[in-house]
């Protein structure tokens, strides 16, 4: 008993969790090193450049996480709507005040530190949802409900999209995985995937065409279930609606979407190649990341990371550098790495006694898993570039700060599992 | 709830699902393809060329007579180039400003960031010029590489030329050519190419993503250094190759001499000739479109490519053959009033001599004596087989090299026409003797031959009986090649040869002969001249012959087209080559006949076939050899008027020469 309460801190921590949090940030320093590495300044420890800003980053992280364990874990039950209020705040100053960079103005620049909300509105959304569904226990089937659920979703992801920063953006669609599990209807998520396959099938096959398969598979449903007439209505409305849909795409492209964004899907479905201008990060990520065959070519050995042909690699980039130096293999093991991490988190959630710390879980997990598939995707070419970091292990502050301070909340609720509140 | 918590499964499987696919795709571009890996060498890798010598070539006195001279390319790396002075640059490699803006823009099509030709083979003076300035013209370098230079200008034919791979080169050779190489495409220099040409150097370099060198890769490893050709030393006498292209100034023909004992080619002309240096340098294109449309058809290598009926030099086989097979021996005379009757068919004789001997018939080239030794030899098995007996004496003739090629080592042999009895049985249904052919006796008729064919029948003789396949080229460093040493017996006795040679030797060396003008003092030079009918012009003058008598030294066969009788052109040429073979030098009175030969014009008129009018006959082949310095702005001067009429004669013969292939018998 003495002992427990002298460790009551740290008390029932994941360690495991802990581990891959830590091994993936020492990937993450490894490959930026690599990936910016210039024989005539070797140095682990020049703190001007970006390995040794990312040691920082690391080390006031963990610090930073450990911090987090300190505190009670009922805090963030208690304080999300602050915390939420807090970030939508942040996402707003930013509009007003923000830098510039690359046509985004996502950043808010405090003496030479530069903050990104869009990063902090992840957890800052998660927790209130969290304290959302824990706290009225809803199950979805009213719409009173997943409207409220949308506009704790949708009023920060409306902020980032004036940034505009699509890509994180895209991260907020992930908070329908906890909503599925507290019992949103699947249909959701098979709505959203059927509108993903139109919208990539529009491009690839002429409309009409779409229309004809679309109707027809109506109509054999229809005629299967002729005697249901609920089923014969809804299918009715849901082709109605994917066909709308198909036409809205064509409008919303064109109107919505920014050029470089359009030229982006287009390399994305090989509906254009343009090595030399659009298409250059895309092909050259995938140049590095295929050369390194099976073992890679060795830590700083890779020539495509050591003369500079990936542009971004330390960033969002950064997976190309593993691919290259480390091979199929490396990238295995990182891939891996994140898949034990989001299978842990998920059963780590399912043994939550709360609702609050089971679905803050479940948030968690979910927006790493969009980050790596994202990510992962972009580097190697089966989705259009987006631009959001590998957690943990792209280059940056902001993005490494907001993954500790999202895992290790859920570390301490976890830790807290068997209390009551 | 119980429900609800499956759908951690279902959520579960979507990141395993997801997981799966981007190893899947890991798994294609990173183990399957290996595209990306090629993709990431040329990334960073650039390959810079190191064009070797190629070898150089020397005649049997250990004499260069094809060496290397240094040019140089300049190359320019259009995205590296930065505004210049244009005037300067032009000024400095002599061209117009227009055509510096006109290669800078095609090196920019080619490729921005990679070093392309922007001028090739710029002159020593020019290269002079530039080099001092050369830092006023950033992305610009010059790149240096050898042209062949042959110092004699002689054996425009014999040598071939070497020009730069175009596409179907590099097709054919499977990646060894790349865009830049040069290669022999013709004579000695296409047919020992890969000897000739050496490696190829690479220098492997790193650059990076900003196209800035970061030095050699893998500390050069892969670097290979360039390594030049190999030298190739020729059996050819420059001395007497020079004199023969002199001597036939202005006459078509071919002389063809060979060294009896070894088969090695002393002196190989083909004329017109001309000055190899011509397709050589900037210039080549244009030369060479004037070679191929001139109407005396200096692209022809006659040597080996022209088909000449032997004619009379084909009597001393006839003999040889007569002699093998019993027919006739060395004592057996025919009686000759001037003529032959082939049935009812007449063959001339130039004189009327009455009973004549092998040797004297030899001597004074009777054709009367020669049909009646053919008449035996293809009646001997009785007349009514008679059509296997020319197949067994059509086969023993080829046996001297007649027929088929002899394997020179030089591109596009021809074979010549030489028939067996199934071409006969075909036109004349199996109806035919001796009389059909009897105009093969003489060497006349359906039988052709080159002028190497007729040297080489020649050196058989001259071998009392076997022959060297003839060849150009005796050694590759030290390597000879093992074909060159071995004798190819005719399937005649030595014995049967000295009443033969007997017969030439009487030829050139007594009062009845008929190539007594053209004997050599202390040499005893025995041959055969021949007068071959031609039935598109005036007859062929042909001389072929061997000297000394013992342990001869050289072979040679001579034909001057159009020129008449053997006796007046074939046989002086042929005696001033051997002379100055043998002895260095031709001396007294025949030194003056020598240049009075060489200012000989006997070129053919040319005709308008299509109108049936004759044509003046132009004063002089231009195909001047021309000095060396001047040669890179010189063309080939013919008469444009000349050009124009005859290329529009006779398309389709020249065709057959621009072709390059060889053209099979049938």
């Amino acid at each position: 008993m003495q002992q427990q309460q002298g460790n009551r801190f740290f008390f029932n921590v994941d360690w495991i969790t802990v581990l891959i949090y830590i091994a993936l940030c020492a990937i993450g320093f490894t490959n930026i090193y690599a990936s910016i590495y210039n024989p005539d300044k070797a140095g682990v420890f020049d703190f001007t450049s970006s390995y040794g800003k990312q040691l920082i980053y690391i080390i006031t992280g963990l610090i930073l996480g450990l911090s987090i364990l300190l505190f009670d874990g009922r805090l963030f039950n208690v304080f999300s709507p602050f915390i939420y209020g807090g970030t939508l705040v942040l996402l707003l100053a930013v509009l007003v005040i923000g830098n510039k960079v690359a046509g985004n103005q996502a950043w808010i620049s405090i003496g030479s530190f530069k903050l990104q909300p869009a990063e902090f509105a992840k957890f800052g959304t998660a927790l209130l949802l969290a304290r959302y569904v824990g706290t009225f226990n809803p199950k979805f089937r009213d719409l009173k409900s997943i409207l409220i659920a949308a506009l704790i979703v949708g009023a920060p992801l409306v902020l980032i999209m004036l940034q505009p920063d699509t890509g994180s953006a895209l991260v907020f669609l992930s908070f329908m995985f906890p909503l599925y599990r507290e019992g949103l209807s699947g249909y959701f998520l098979l709505i959203f995937l059927g509108m993903i396959v139109l919208f990539v099938a529009d491009f690839l096959v002429p409309t009409y065409i779409l229309i004809i398969i679309i109707v027809s598979i109506a109509a054999l449903f229809i005629y299967t279930n002729r005697r249901k007439q609920k089923i014969i209505f809804s299918t009715i409305l849901v082709t109605a609606f994917a066909i709308g849909y198909l036409f809205l795409i064509k409008v919303a492209y064109e109107k919505v979407l920014a050029p470089h964004q359009r030229s982006r899907i287009e390399l994305m479905l090989g509906l254009k190649t343009d090595n030399r201008g659009a298409g250059y990060n895309v092909i050259q990520s995938q140049i590095a990341i295929g050369s390194g065959q099976a073992t890679g070519r060795g830590f700083l050995e890779g020539t495509q990371t050591k003369y500079g042909y990936v542009p971004e690699q330390s960033t969002d980039f950064i997976f190309s550098t593993i691919g290259e130096e480390w091979g199929f293999l490396g990238c295995s093991v990182v891939i891996g790495l994140y898949i034990f991490l989001l299978l842990r988190l998920i059963n780590l959630a399912e043994r939550q006694r709360s609702t609050f710390s089971r679905v803050y879980g479940y948030c968690v997990a979910c927006i790493l898993f969009f980050h790596v598939f994202i990510n992962i995707g972009m580097t190697i070419g089966i989705i259009p570039v987006i631009g959001i970091p590998l957690p943990l292990i792209s280059y940056g502050g902001s993005s490494l700060w907001s993954f500790t301070i999202l895992l290790f909340i859920f570390l301490k609720l976890d830790s807290n599992r068997m209390g009551f509140f | 709830m119980d429900q609800l918590f499956n759908r951690k499964y279902i959520v579960q499987g979507l990141f395993i699902v997801i997981a799966l696919i981007l190893l899947g795709k890991l798994f294609y571009i990173q183990i399957i393809s290996d595209a990306a890996f090629v993709s990431a060498e040329s990334n960073v890798l650039r390959k810079i060329y190191k064009y070797p010598a190629r070898g150089a070539i020397l005649d049997r006195h250990m004499k260069v007579i094809v060496q290397n001279e240094p040019v140089y390319d300049l190359m320019v790396t259009p995205n590296e180039v930065k505004p210049f002075d244009t005037l300067a640059l032009a000024k400095a490699l002599d061209i117009t400003v227009d055509e510096v803006r006109k290669n800078l823009k095609k090196a920019r099509g080619k490729s921005t960031y990679q070093s392309t030709p922007f001028l090739k083979q710029i002159s020593v003076q020019s290269y002079a010029r530039l080099q001092e300035m050369l830092y006023r013209f950033p992305g610009f370098r010059t790149q240096d590489r050898t042209i062949r230079h042959y110092p004699d200008s002689v054996g425009g034919q014999l040598f071939g030329y070497v020009k730069e791979v175009d596409s179907a080169d590099i097709a054919k050779s499977e990646g060894f050519y790349r865009p830049g190489d040069y290669k022999g495409k013709s004579g000695i220099e296409r047919s020992y190419e890969e000897i000739l040409r050496g490696e190829k150097g690479v220098i492997n370099t790193v650059y990076d993503a900003h196209n800035t060198p970061q030095g050699s890769y893998a500390d050069g490893k892969y670097d290979i250094n360039a390594v030049s050709g190999e030298r190739l030393i020729s059996g050819i006498d420059m001395r007497i190759q020079k004199l023969g292209e002199e001597l036939m100034n202005n006459k078509v023909g071919a002389i063809v001499a060979i060294e009896p004992s070894s088969g090695e080619v002393l002196a190989f002309v083909s004329s017109p000739g001309y000055d190899p240096n011509l397709l050589v340098g900037r210039s080549q294109g244009n030369n060479y479109m004037s070679l191929i449309g001139n109407p005396y058809k200096p692209s022809m290598v006659r040597p080996i490519q022209g088909r000449y009926p032997p004619g009379s030099s084909f009597k001393p086989i006839d003999a040889l053959l007569g002699l093998q097979e019993g027919v006739i021996d060395v004592n057996t005379t025919f009686n000759c009033p001037g003529y032959y009757m082939a049935g009812n068919h007449k063959v001339k004789c130039e004189h009327v001599d009455g009973n004549i001997s092998m040797r004297r018939g030899i001597a004074r080239s009777c054709n009367t004596y020669f049909c009646y030794v053919f008449q035996k030899l293809i009646t001997r098995n009785g007349m009514k087989n008679q059509r296997q007996t020319y197949q067994d004496w059509r086969d023993k003739i080829a046996k001297f090299g007649f027929g088929q090629t002899l394997d020179i080592d030089l591109p596009f042999e021809k074979a010549g026409y030489f028939y067996n009895s199934d071409h006969y049985d075909k036109i004349y249904n199996k109806r035919w003797g001796y009389t059909t052919v009897i105009s093969q006796a003489i060497g006349q008729g359906e039988i052709t031959a080159t002028p190497l064919q007729i040297a080489n029948a020649m050196a058989v003789i001259a071998n009392r009986g076997y022959y060297i396949k003839p060849h150009l080229i005796r050694a590759m460093g030290d390597k000879i090649k093992k074909e060159y040493v071995e004798k190819n017996y005719v399937g005649v006795d030595a014995k049967y040869f000295e009443p033969v040679i007997d017969g030439m030797q009487d030829c050139v060396n007594t009062s009845w002969g008929t190539a007594i003008l053209s004997r050599i003092p202390d040499v005893v030079l025995c041959g055969k001249t021949g007068t071959v009918q031609n039935p598109h012009g005036k007859n062929h003058s042909v001389f072929i012959g061997f000297a000394p008598r013992d342990n001869p030294k050289i072979a040679i066969a001579v034909i001057v087209e159009n020129a008449g009788y053997g006796s007046t052109y074939a046989a002086p040429i042929a005696s001033y080559m051997i002379e100055k073979y043998l002895k260095g030098n031709i001396s007294g009175a025949r030194a003056s006949q020598v240049e009075w030969m060489k200012n000989q014009n006997l070129l053919p008129v040319l005709k308008d076939k299509t109108k049936g009018i004759k044509l003046t006959k132009t004063d002089s082949l231009s195909i001047k050899k021309i000095d060396s310095a001047k040669r890179a702005k010189d063309s080939l001067r013919i008469k444009s008027a000349t050009i124009k009429q005859t290329v529009a004669i006779k398309p389709r013969e020249f065709k057959a020469i621009i072709d390059d292939k060889p053209v099979s018998n049938k």
